[in-house]
């Protein structure tokens, strides 16, 4: 479903990512975890171009989206993207967040955008939020609009980085739950996380990832009690 | 010392006329001046270099140069140029010279007012807007230029204040707004203590106006600052 090859990103003379190759299938949930400034959050926004790869190539359903004849607007609609401070629209209420984009990309006539946007507000428990503006939910209550905005573009893909970062601890949880929804219902997801027990749970994958390479990767149960790279065994022992 | 009423009400109608000229001329001129705005503020926030180029030099040309220079430029210098590249004597009168100079300069002002605005939303917010796959255009149409409007209006209603005062300096190519008014009645009556000083307090009830409707409308958007 992914497919990545050599993929290099520098900002200037900046290397952030030095040649990463890796694959997801479908309904794969890969979770990427790795010490601060190692290059996630890039290797994420290079899956959806929101960062335009140096060198390399990425495949998206056998498309491939670092080809500058490729229309990037219709791979977005296909992958999902849930940031770390939710970037929703605040001018707009939470159901204007979540129906925007299916009534002006998808040209979706406004009442049925809606319906399917209050739909999706209610699978993230928030139906009674609908009509409020983002500064009037808490944080975990917008993260949870922001997932039901993107999944409203019904995307094949889902791109999550850091989701619970910015939140208070009480509120992680109402967050991790949708996720967790998501994945028992077969999305295909990379998760950037730092939420151990969260990527051991729900991954079926880890990549760790270290000075803008993938150091190491393997299912969650290996990588976490028997890390074989000495780097992910540091990173680790700092972190469990 | 005496204060000579008689002056000031016996030539109402003409100032009166005058303050309406002057009112009509910065609405139309910040009109304009807020659609050229826009249109040089999407240009110098563009990607592409030519466009920005332009804009810059636009913006940097109107902002470093003054008013009355602009105006010369547009009712005296222009109308020779037209002249001279049709063969024959063209002119215009002094009020499209003092639309379109008037124009051009807020024009300058209000692309830095919106471009300021447009840079103070935040980056996710086209980040968002593009990962839902919208085009740049959509994104700046529906999330980027709602907000950054409404974070314009303070400063733009600085601009209309400046604009209204500024455009005293089209008297010189003879038009009959508030400033105008006030030198022919001064020429005509002898009187400049009398007619400046009414010609003053008029320019200060309208500023005073308007910044009183800019900061209830600043009022009512804080409210609902959402709201669209
Ligand atoms: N737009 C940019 N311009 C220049 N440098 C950047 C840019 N974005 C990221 N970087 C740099 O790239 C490196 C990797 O950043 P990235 O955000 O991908 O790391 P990360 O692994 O997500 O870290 P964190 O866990 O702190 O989020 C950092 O050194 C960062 O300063
Ligand atoms: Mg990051």
């Amino acid at each position: 479903m992914i497919r990545v090859t050599n993929l290099k990103k520098n900002f200037g003379r900046l290397e952030v990512l030095r040649g990463i190759s890796c694959q997801v299938e479908e309904q794969e949930v890969v979770v990427v975890i790795g010490p601060s400034g190692s290059g996630k959050s890039t290797f994420l926004r290079c899956l959806n171009q929101l960062e335009a790869a140096t060198e390399g190539q990425i495949y998206i359903n056998g498309v491939n989206i670092t080809d500058p004849r490729t229309n990037i607007n219709k791979v977005r609609e296909e992958v999902g993207m849930v940031f770390q401070r939710f970037n929703l629209f605040p001018h707009k209420t939470a159901l204007q967040n979540v129906a925007l984009a299916p009534i002006k990309v998808k040209k979706i006539p406004p009442p049925q955008a809606e319906e399917m946007a209050m739909k999706l507000l209610t699978r993230v428990g928030l139906e009674d939020k609908a009509h409020q503006y983002p500064d009037k939910l808490s944080g975990g209550q917008q993260q949870r609009v922001a997932i039901a905005r993107a999944l409203a573009m019904h995307p094949k893909i889902m791109l999550f980085d850091e989701p619970t970062s910015s939140l208070d601890p009480e509120m992680v949880g109402e967050v991790l739950e949708v996720i967790r929804d998501l994945a028992r219902e077969g999305m295909t997801m990379v998760v950037v996380t730092h939420e151990m027990g969260f990527a051991r749970e729900v991954g079926d994958r880890v990549l760790f990832m270290d000075e803008g390479l993938i150091v190491e990767e393997g299912p969650p149960q290996e990588l976490f009690s028997s890390p074989k790279n000495k780097r992910t065994q540091a990173f680790l022992s700092k972190i469990l | 010392m005496d204060f000579r009423w008689d002056v000031i009400l016996n030539n109402l109608p003409l100032l009166f006329r005058g303050v309406s000229l002057t009112f009509q001329l910065t609405v139309i001129a910040v009109g304009i001046g807020t659609i050229i705005g826009l249109v040089f503020a999407l240009m110098r926030v563009s990607h592409f270099r030519p466009l920005v180029w332009l804009a810059k030099g636009y913006i940097d040309f109107l902002r470093g140069t003054p008013l009355l220079v602009q105006i010369s430029l547009v009712h005296y210098a222009a109308p020779q140029f037209v002249s001279q590249l049709l063969g024959r004597q063209t002119n215009w009168p002094a009020l499209i010279s003092a639309i379109i100079a008037l124009s051009l300069n807020s024009g300058a002002y209000i692309a830095e007012i919106f471009r300021g605005g447009i840079q103070s939303i935040e980056r996710g917010q086209m980040e968002a807007a593009r990962s839902l796959g919208m085009t740049y255009g959509q994104a700046m149409r529906y999330i980027i230029l709602p907000q950054a409007f409404r974070r314009s209006i303070p400063p733009l209603g600085n601009e209309f204040i400046a604009m209204l005062k500024d455009s005293s300096l089209v008297s010189v190519i003879a038009l009959h707004e508030l400033m105008m008014a006030g030198r022919v009645i001064a020429g005509r009556t002898f009187r400049p203590l009398e007619v400046y000083m009414a010609v003053a307090i008029l320019y200060l009830l309208m500023t005073m106006t308007i910044s009183q409707f800019v900061s209830y409308m600043e009022r009512r958007l804080g409210k609902s600052d959402q709201s669209d």
